[in-house]
């Protein structure tokens, strides 16, 4: 409990923002000490230490979207190098599990909020659009993880599912247009009626009882 | 009883030899008795007659109830069942003066259970379940503890006080009596639970519960059943905790038999491809040996099974063909849902048996009281402490269906039914209570509990197209949130499922599945399977509504069947998913669940205008070959998977050729110059812009060219006088050598026939197309357009022919847009696919000039479409 006491200020601030509790935070911040090997910040190489992610078929998009400035509530484009604590806290928050006094605009936010980071992770080129090709990429990597499916086979399922991307989310389309690709509105529309705030999140573990053994 | 149909069996079984001992020796003394040529033996069939009979009855009451859809959709068929038991137990007894038939517990425990409980667990949704399996342990495990203790205790302290009189038990009678009313009954709980369609969590929540708790229930009654039988008074701490130590015995014992026979099954259903036949047998006899095996090593019987049939479902689910998935599918759900229906019927009739009545009004009140009551405190307190660790909250509504749906049934009664008279005194009163008891969840409950599920709206489970996209960030899902875990350094659910993922892909699938099922099975490839497949039986459908199945059973149809499956694309076909599935399956089985809700989602459809559109819109490729169509141009496209895609369209273009065969025979004279100019206009078309994307089009679109000189052409060959037939042949060897790409091959063809017998050519068009109107001649042509291609057609038709092909694009748009309502989510779905590939016809430079042209050669909307295709 030692480093809550001595910087509670910046602390509360962190808590705030990313609405971790201070015990979150902190365990969080043992967990960024040890991937950083106590440096102030996380480079990329970092995550290579993790032995557990290895198998991880999307495990690039992932850390990628780390160092990802859109995801980091910045205002510019591209990517960092290094990301220092206040970032990595940033983008686990992406993951916080709903609370139960969130009103309808919040949970709304919320929801926009998380799926905008794996809009993120699709949109590799930053342009506001899922294109096919960049959806064939990200389901080429999905199904790596089994050996037996040949790359023919994403690529067909990406087209596939950007068939019925475009059919959800144009719906009626002219004759002469031609569907470029997934925007973000278009993305929600695709979420509609699925309640991904129950399913995207990790139950970080409340340090609360644990805390008192130290 | 028994006995004597025993004996009647016995009897019945030597008639036979000994009637033929009496015709070989004739001689012997018995002349007097002289063969029989028909004789009736009743005893000889009895027993599996009165059997069979029963089944009859009780699945003819479902029929009945089902006539009137106004019950049923208010009262639950277990309900009825049990009404109707007690109708025919009274005129049993009314006829016969003793109650004959009553559900014995050794035919509930043996014969009824077991598949009610197998097709819970391996049609178990295992992701949902064990993603809540803690919440379902608590409650089965200390809310059945909870149930029973405070139950029991309960009716004892309010026994002491004197209410109910005097009874011959003691506290461990009583405890025996909660031990056995305190378990959720899984029967029950399906037959209420699945009319009711709450959502899936908490319908796994209840209905999970009722399955686990079966390891508790066994154990405390078996417990409590030996305190009574050797006194209160030797019940020491020392057995006390043997209990204790016996519940973990049999409910892990229990499941490491499912585990183990589960383990056996898949590894069995690996090695049956040459024994297809016999291949779901192996699902029934082993999980069933399971529950056997349980039941002799007195382990948790129901958890053996529940869990042979989770466990190995995936396996056997991947390795077992198509055809045989489908029978164990429905063999499982008949017998389960025969046994249901028998077990509430003979509850019923059980019911009706003066032997058993004992009436206490305080008792069976009272029991019913403590059971609702504690039922709903056992909740909310476990609610309570589960919602701090629960990341999706159990809320109050939750909580109150969860007490409400606490239903008692039939594991009860045959525990109940168990009880040994001479240690327990008051078998009778507990038999009469459990027997209220039930009743009284199952049909006052399961009536009620529709409404309140409606009045508090209560989140329903709604049934919902699988998605590619879905399936595809799920997939993505689970692989990031794992990530996150494993990244901010926690032990979490999804860290356990990630682990236990990789493990089952490194052993487990090499050691029980299939060398092919390893490949194909993936669950994304199967909802992409599942999709293609309905795509595929709604045009099986599609073909029927037409009345033109004929042309899809026809030669022509091998020809298309060909191009898709037999005759693999070079380096394509290979690869794609559908083949892979296809070597898996064999001959794709249309599962026929989904073609009933296929049919129906088409019958919602069924007003003309939408039957067009369908037609028109429904058979378009899933995949698009032109890849400058589809998002982001510059990808050069080798699109693999067309094989079912090719058919659908495929099928379209012939539908829309033969329409548009109809319309050049009526124009007649201008026929000639379309056949030219169509011609033309193609043989200029390559030189303007032929790349990559140019040259997959012009192959795919012969590859239609044959499809449809094959659909039309073949059948007319009856019709057609042999002149006729000869351009047909030419077109199709022209066609076979694929360089040679002959769009206009239509227009040809109908030039080349003499235009005086447009009549004959005509019929057989109609022939082919739309049998109905076969008959009706030359005027059912109108009727016909009307029919099929309203907007479009009679357009065409009526408003002369000058400038509707300037219009068609128009018109198109105006069908999308009637089709906005359109309710089939899957029509909707093929409907825009196809409209968002569709080309851009005006813009092309020839188009425009052939628009220009005289009216007279109007261009085909046919031989247009195939343009389309090139842009």
């Amino acid at each position: 409990m030692g480093s809550a006491h001595s910087v509670p200020a910046e602390m509360r601030e962190l808590a705030d923002r990313t609405g971790f509790t201070s015990e979150q935070i902190e365990h969080l911040h043992r967990r960024f000490k040890q991937l950083s090997q106590d440096q102030l910040t996380i480079r990329k190489e970092n995550f290579d230490s993790i032995p557990d992610l290895e198998f991880n078929p999307i495990r690039g998009k992932i850390v990628h979207a780390f160092f990802d400035k859109r995801n980091l509530r910045q205002e510019s484009d591209g990517l960092v190098d290094e990301i220092n604590f206040e970032d990595f806290l940033t983008i686990m928050s992406y993951f916080r599990p709903i609370e139960m006094n969130m009103d309808e605009e919040q949970l709304d936010r919320f929801r926009k909020e998380k799926l905008k980071f794996l809009f993120h992770m699709y949109d590799s080129d930053h342009d506001g659009k899922i294109t096919l090709q960049e959806y064939r990429n990200v389901v080429e990597e999905l199904l790596s993880g089994n050996p037996h499916l040949e790359k023919e086979s994403a690529r067909s399922i990406a087209d596939g599912a950007m068939m019925e991307a475009a059919s959800i989310c144009v719906g009626q389309m002219g004759p002469d247009q031609v569907y470029e690709g997934i925007t973000f509105e278009d993305f929600l529309k695709m979420w509609q009626g699925i309640d991904i705030e129950t399913k995207m999140h990790v139950r970080f573990l409340n340090m609360e009882t644990i805390a008192h053994c130290y | 009883m028994r006995q004597v149909s025993g004996v009647g069996l016995l009897l019945g079984l030597m008639a036979l030899p000994v009637a033929l001992g009496q015709r070989s020796s004739e001689s012997a003394k018995n002349s007097n008795q002289s063969f029989a040529i028909v004789s009736f033996k009743w005893d000889h069939v009895k027993e599996p007659y009165i059997i069979a009979l029963w089944i009859l009855v009780a699945s003819l009451a479902k029929i009945v109830f089902h006539l009137s859809h106004k019950v049923t959709r208010v009262v639950p068929e277990s309900a009825l069942l049990i009404v109707l038991g007690i109708v025919l137990g009274g005129i049993v007894l009314a006829a016969d003066h003793i109650a004959s038939f009553t559900l014995t517990p050794t035919v509930f425990f043996f014969y009824l259970l077991p598949p009610i409980v197998l097709d819970a667990g391996y049609f178990m949704p295992n992701r949902l379940f064990f993603g809540n399996l803690g919440t379902i342990l608590l409650y089965a495990v200390i809310g059945t503890v909870w149930n029973a203790a405070t139950t029991g205790l309960s009716l004892y302290g309010v026994y002491l006080t004197g209410i109910m009189g005097k009874l011959n038990s003691g506290v461990l009678d009583f405890l025996l009596f909660g031990s056995l009313i305190a378990a959720v009954d899984p029967v029950a709980v399906l037959a209420v639970f699945e009319e009711v369609h709450v959502n899936e969590v908490l319908f796994i929540i209840v209905f999970g519960e009722s399955l686990l708790n079966d390891a508790v229930t066994v154990v405390l009654y078996n417990v409590f059943e030996s305190f009574v039988a050797i006194g209160p008074t030797n019940v020491t701490g020392i057995e006390c905790l043997k209990g204790i130590v016996s519940f973990f015995v049999v409910s892990l014992g229990g499941t490491l038999v499912g585990i183990f026979f589960a383990f056996l099954l898949s590894l069995v259903s690996r090695f049956t491809k040459h024994v297809r036949i016999i291949e779901p047998g192996f699902v029934f006899i082993i999980s069933y040996l399971s529950y056997l095996t349980a039941e002799m090593l007195s382990l948790s019987a129901i958890l053996a099974i529940t869990f042979c049939g989770i466990c190995c479902q995936k396996y056997v689910k991947a390795n077992i063909s198509e055809q045989s998935s489908t029978t164990v599918r429905y063999t499982m759900k008949m017998m389960a849902s025969g046994a249901e229906t028998i077990i509430f019927m003979f509850l019923g009739i059980s019911a009706v048996n003066p032997d058993i009545w004992m009436w206490n009004t305080a008792f069976i009140l009272l029991t019913l009281v403590f059971i609702s009551v504690y039922r709903v405190i056992g909740v909310v307190l476990q609610t309570w402490i589960l919602n701090r660790y629960r990341t999706v909250q159990l809320e109050i509504i939750d909580q109150v269906v969860m007490s409400y749906g606490g239903l008692r049934g039939a594991v009860a009664f045959a525990l109940v039914a168990l009880l040994d008279k001479d240690k327990v005194h008051d078998k009778n009163l507990f038999v009469s209570t459990t027997i209220i008891v039930v009743f009284f969840t199952v049909i006052f409950q399961g009536l009620t509990i529709k409404p309140l599920v409606q009045w508090l709206k209560v989140k329903k489970s709604e049934h919902r197209e699988p998605k590619l996209n879905e399936k595809l960030h799920g997939r993505a899902f689970d692989h990031i949130l794992s990530a996150i875990e494993d990244i901010s350094g926690q032990i979490g659910h999804h860290y356990l499922r990630d682990k236990w993922s990789n493990f089952d892909r490194k052993f487990l699938r090499k050691i029980l599945m299939r060398r092919s099922a390893q490949k194909s099975r993936d669950q994304i490839l199967n909802v992409f399977h599942e999709l293609n497949l309905k795509d595929a039986i709604s045009y099986v459908a599609e073909g029927e509504r037409r009345g033109s199945l004929a042309f899809i059973r026809s030669p022509s149809t091998d020809n298309m069947v060909n191009v898709d499956f037999s005759t693999p694309l070079p380096s394509t076909v290979e690869s794609s998913v559908s083949y892979l599935l296809r070597e898996k399956a064999g001959p794709v089985c249309l599962d026929m669940q989904a073609l009933e809700q296929r049919r129906k989602s088409i019958r919602d459809t069924e007003d003309t205008l939408a039957h067009h559109t369908l037609q028109q819109y429904l058979y378009k490729p899933r995949q698009e070959r032109n890849s400058s169509v589809i998002p982001n141009g510059t990808i050069p496209s080798e699109n693999p998977v067309q094989d079912f895609t090719l058919k659908e369209k495929d099928l379209e273009f012939s539908e829309s050729e033969e329409n548009n065969d109809y319309e050049t025979l009526h124009l007649g004279k201008g026929v000639d110059f379309l056949a030219n100019v169509t011609q033309q206009n193609f043989t200029d078309n390559p030189a303007g812009d032929m790349d990559h994307d140019v040259e997959m089009t012009e192959y795919s679109s012969s590859d239609d060219q044959l499809n449809q000189n094959g659909s039309v052409s073949v059948n007319p060959l009856h019709f057609f006088p042999s002149c006729l037939q000869m351009p047909w042949t030419q077109n199709y060897s022209s066609l076979e050598n694929r360089g040679n790409i002959s769009l206009s091959s239509v227009s040809e063809y109908i030039a080349s026939c003499d235009p005086n017998v447009p009549d004959l050519f005509w019929e057989s068009g109609t022939d082919t197309n739309n049998k109905e109107t076969v008959n009706s001649g030359y005027c059912s042509e109108v009727s016909y357009k009307s029919e099929n291609s309203q907007e479009e057609n009679s357009l065409l038709i009526f408003e002369g022919l000058e400038d509707s092909y300037l219009k068609e694009p128009q018109e198109k748009k105006m069908l999308l847009d009637v089709q906005g309502n359109y309710r089939s989510a899957a029509a909707r779905r093929v409907q825009s696919r196809r409209s968002f590939h569709r080309p851009k016809p005006l813009q092309h430079p020839k188009l425009q000039k052939l628009a220009s042209l005289p009216a007279s050669c109007h261009v085909p909307p046919h031989s247009l479409e195939q343009e389309e295709t090139q842009l």
